[in-house]
């Protein structure tokens, strides 16, 4: 696991740790994506284990969508602090992109 | 011009500004532009009256459903244009919306629109969306109020005053890291549309997204409408309107002048300025002179049309 990644498993890790007990633990890591003020999907690129669950929050004043460039799954419009999820089952890479601002371009690498 | 006279213009001028709108008059004969400040042109109602019949009031980017610090209440900021509109001397035949009617697409928002729009004097209205209308999949909530004129598709023609008007739609066929898109349907449309029709029918074209690349790093442009140029080039007079970029922005390039409108809602800041072109705050008291409405006179001799940008000043 690259270093990026492992950061982002931890990150995982503790936003299910304060979640609270409810939380069962999951046999591969939740990662989140921030969707940054400036436009930009961060990070752009993320690898995460079949099963994982991928969690964009907008944090821009304008709204932003996440959809799929293979039309596997497409959000409703995000308004600022609004968050969409998707569960990744299948090992493949998966390309996306806000369909408002469609220079904003990310990928999903599943293993 | 005496001075004496050019003072007493200044003073109408000003009078004018206090309680009309100000913005740029730009009368159009041949394919050229001749801007002239509108509340100079007000102060002249008669030279005003003589260059044409007001054809229709362009509104945009309502966003209704924004709510942030650039604008909190959008609402009221519509509210304003469309007293602007109902105010003027001439009530124009129509209403061009070049989208953004809603900020997320939600059923609740289309509905206050369309109350706030209810309070038009002028009640036809024409409208195309941008991509804060169709953020859902299927646009039901755009076609579902508004999908009637083009059978759900999203482009459609009329004729109003010997005018043939064009609306067309470019924000559904998106490309990750690219711009608006017409698609091969629409264009195939167009062309069947505008065959057989005279080269001196003055054509107004409108869509969402830019119609030429104004700047592609953020996606303001439309990718293949150099192909839809192409199919205009033959015509004497034709005026391509959009909006999504929340502030004027012009080109004349032979018979063709482009125009981009101002948003009812909130600034967007200049090209490549910043992150990105989200909302541009500015102070509170300066909102009023970046919003605005856009309306179209029609000359008959020779027969074109001017376009006329009012803030809400």
């Amino acid at each position: 696991m690259s270093l990026r990644g492992l950061l982002f498993s931890c990150v995982g890790v503790l936003l299910l740790c304060a979640a609270g007990p409810a939380v069962q633990a999951a046999s591969a890591a939740a990662s989140t994506i921030v969707m940054a003020k400036d436009f930009m999907f961060a990070p752009t690129s993320i690898t995460v284990e079949a099963g994982s669950t991928v969690t964009w929050t907008n944090k821009d004043d304008e709204p932003h969508t996440v959809v799929s460039a293979e039309g596997l799954f497409r959000s409703a419009a995000l308004d600022t602090d609004d968050s969409f999820t998707f569960r990744f089952d299948k090992p493949g890479t998966y390309r996306y992109a806000c369909s408002i601002h469609p220079r904003m371009v990310g990928t999903i690498v599943v293993r | 011009m005496s001075e004496e006279r050019s003072l007493t213009s200044r003073r109408q001028a000003l009078k004018c500004l206090a309680y009309g709108g100000a913005g740029t008059l730009f009368t159009l004969a041949g394919g050229v532009f001749s801007p002239i400040d509108l509340a100079v042109a007000a102060a002249d109602r008669q030279a005003t009256a003589s260059l044409g019949k007001p054809l229709f009031v362009q509104i945009s980017d309502t966003h209704i459903g924004f709510n942030k610090e650039a604008n909190p209440d959008v609402g009221a900021t519509l509210s304003r244009s469309i007293d602007l509109v109902n105010g003027l001397a001439q009530q124009p035949a129509l209403i061009l919306h070049t989208g953004d009617i809603t900020h997320l697409s939600k059923a609740a928002e289309f509905d206050t629109a369309q109350q706030l729009f209810s309070r038009l004097r002028v009640t036809e209205m024409h409208t195309t969306p941008g991509e804060h209308d169709t953020a859902d999949a299927t646009v039901t909530e755009y076609f579902n109020r508004f999908g009637k004129a083009s059978g759900n598709k999203g482009y459609y023609s009329f004729d109003h005053a010997g005018v043939h008007f064009v609306s067309l739609i470019n924000v559904l066929q998106f490309k990750p890291g690219g711009l608006g898109t017409l698609g091969a349907e629409q264009l195939a449309w167009v062309a069947q549309d505008l065959k057989g029709r005279s080269a001196s029918t003055p054509i107004v074209v409108f869509a969402h997204m830019p119609l030429w690349t104004i700047y592609a790093p953020w996606g303001w442009g439309t990718e293949d409408a150099p192909q839809l140029m192409e199919q205009l080039r033959r015509f004497g007079s034709v005026t391509v309107l959009n909006g999504h970029i929340h502030q004027i922005v012009q080109k004349v390039e032979g018979n063709m002048t482009f125009h981009t409108a101002r948003s009812t809602a909130y600034p967007q800041p200049l090209a490549g300025q910043g992150a990105g072109p989200g909302p541009l705050k500015v102070p509170t008291e300066q909102l009023p002179d970046v919003l605005g409405v856009t309306s179209v006179a029609l000359v008959q001799h020779p027969r074109a049309l001017r376009l006329d940008d009012t803030t809400l000043a």
